[in-house]
């Protein structure tokens, strides 16, 4: 098996992680995760840490669904913990508050996905969030609005896509909580008093229906967040059903 | 007395409820008959293409009547309480509204799919016995709200695995599952709590049993916010236990 450094990981980093990965098995024990063993490839290029060649190959099966997860979770973290590190101009401090617990989690479900991928986690992503302005409360909450809603889709549409109910239920978990960071963070852009009940609003639930808008599939969901992603992320090995 | 409403067990009124399957024959078909009568066209249509397969198994069937209990409950208590007159601030009243309209179209939409096998709506008491009365307090009103849709969001969570036998099914009941946890999220913080769900723990111990199991971390080290990132499932017990109060038969 040959060890490389992911790409943008520090190497105490790295050591770091592989010292948790020998904990992982009880790890998995612990959180129901089930991931099959098989996917700890020890040959293949394509899975295990990253190939440094700034393109990340998601995998196959439950493992590659997993770390389509984990992706997401990355960019949401390295969101949030840009946001938090420097607030932009008036931030109340109930948006400071909601913003910083939101980073919490985010950094928690990254972590929780990389923890329990192991060896057959993709590597960090290189993010750019360039098109977007920290220091100004409409462009950064304007974006966790896509993030977090988008999130939500994804997780409705990688839930067909995993085959142990055990790795559904921790998507399961996951998606309730990126719903209430979505509610929360529309709560802040609309006033909850106007007409549109903006935190469930009609374009994001049918309101036909009451159906959160339309499950996204990996490829629409990773097509959606390119725009902040320099890694390439192939997902090509995905299951589609 | 109030803290022990939710938390009381009524194991009799649990079979009641498990054995209203038992009465489809007799009384479900016509109930589902009326309910896919009465559509609209339209929605019929939707509802038609996204589950054109036959029959659906048992155990499905008993996951989407277990959540059409549930439903029905949420937009009873949502329709009574918007007719209440003087009961919600006009400021709020976007925000029930809007709620009120998905409840109303889960309820249609799980009609729509169980059409003949659909359970009828139980009568229900929110009152709990004459115990509470949230059609005149607000603040019941909003603890009661909070109460049903955490509720919501962990059993839909429960369940989800039942439903991976149909991919359709399951991405609806995951799509139904992510909209009542920004209703959650939002009545909470109308009622000055976190949107999220901090360990197993309540402002008010009337509604303890809802949370029960969210101090959960997932195998992470301890913190609130290790527990507040994950929302924990319940099951169709628990969940039976917390709504029975409110369901009279």
């Amino acid at each position: 098996m040959r060890t490389r450094l992911p790409q943008g990981e520090s190497e105490l980093h790295f050591l770091d992680r592989l010292a948790r990965s020998t904990n992982r098995r009880a790890f998995l024990q612990w959180s129901g995760m089930a991931i099959g063993v098989v996917a700890l490839g020890c040959s293949d290029d394509h899975n295990g840490p990253g190939n440094g060649d700034g393109e990340v190959n998601l995998g196959t099966g439950d493992t590659g669904v997993l770390n389509y997860a984990y992706a997401l979770e990355q960019l949401e973290a390295a969101f949030y913990t840009q946001v938090v590190a420097s607030f932009y101009a008036g931030a109340s401090v109930d948006e400071q508050s909601i913003l910083t617990d939101i980073r919490d989690h985010e950094v928690i479900h990254r972590d929780f996905f990389r923890t329990a991928l192991g060896s057959a986690a993709i590597a960090d992503l290189t993010v750019d969030f360039t098109t977007i302005n920290f220091a100004d409360r409409a462009s950064v909450l304007g974006a966790a609005k896509t993030f977090e809603d988008l999130g939500v889709s994804a997780y409705n549409g990688a839930g067909q896509l995993l085959t142990d109910a055990a790795n559904l239920l921790v998507a399961g978990k996951i998606v309730s909580v990126e719903a209430r960071h979505a509610a929360a963070i529309r709560d802040l852009l609309v006033p909850r008093s106007s007409a549109a009940g903006s935190f469930a609003g009609d374009d994001t639930v049918d309101p036909t229906t009451g159906l959160e808008i339309p499950e996204r599939a990996p490829p629409a969901v990773l097509t959606a967040a390119d725009t902040y992603v320099v890694t390439t992320i192939n997902s090509s090995g995905l299951p589609t059903s | 007395m109030r803290d022990t409403i939710f938390g009381s067990l009524d194991p009799e009124l649990m079979n009641r409820v498990e054995s209203r399957r038992g009465a489809v024959s007799r009384t479900g078909k016509m109930a589902g008959a009326l309910a896919l009568a009465s559509m609209p066209v339209a929605f019929g249509l939707m509802a038609k293409k996204a589950f054109a397969q036959g029959g659906l198994p048992q155990g499905i069937i008993d996951v989407l009547n277990f959540a059409l209990t549930l439903e029905e409950l949420e937009n009873e208590f949502y329709v009574t309480g918007l007719a209440s007159g003087g009961l919600i601030p006009g400021a709020d009243q976007p925000i029930f509204q809007q709620i009120r309209k998905h409840e109303t179209a889960h309820v249609a939409l799980l009609r729509s799919v169980l059409g003949a096998s659909a359970v009828d709506k139980p009568t229900f008491d929110f009152t709990a016995g004459g115990t509470l009365d949230p059609f005149n307090d607000y603040p019941t009103f909003q603890l009661l709200s909070q109460a049903f849709e955490d509720t919501g969001v962990r059993a839909y969570k429960g369940q989800a695995a039942a439903l991976m036998a149909d991919n359709t099914i399951l991405t609806t009941a995951l799509r139904i599952h992510s909209v009542e946890a920004r209703h959650a999220s939002e009545v909470r913080r109308l009622r000055g709590q976190k949107g999220w769900i901090t360990g197993n723990m309540t402002d008010n111990a009337a509604i303890a049993a809802v949370y029960a199991g969210e101090e959960a971390t997932n195998g992470l080290p301890t913190s609130n916010a290790v527990t507040e990132a994950f929302d924990e499932p319940l099951t169709k017990d628990q969940v039976l236990a917390i709504a029975s109060p409110f369901i009279v038969v």
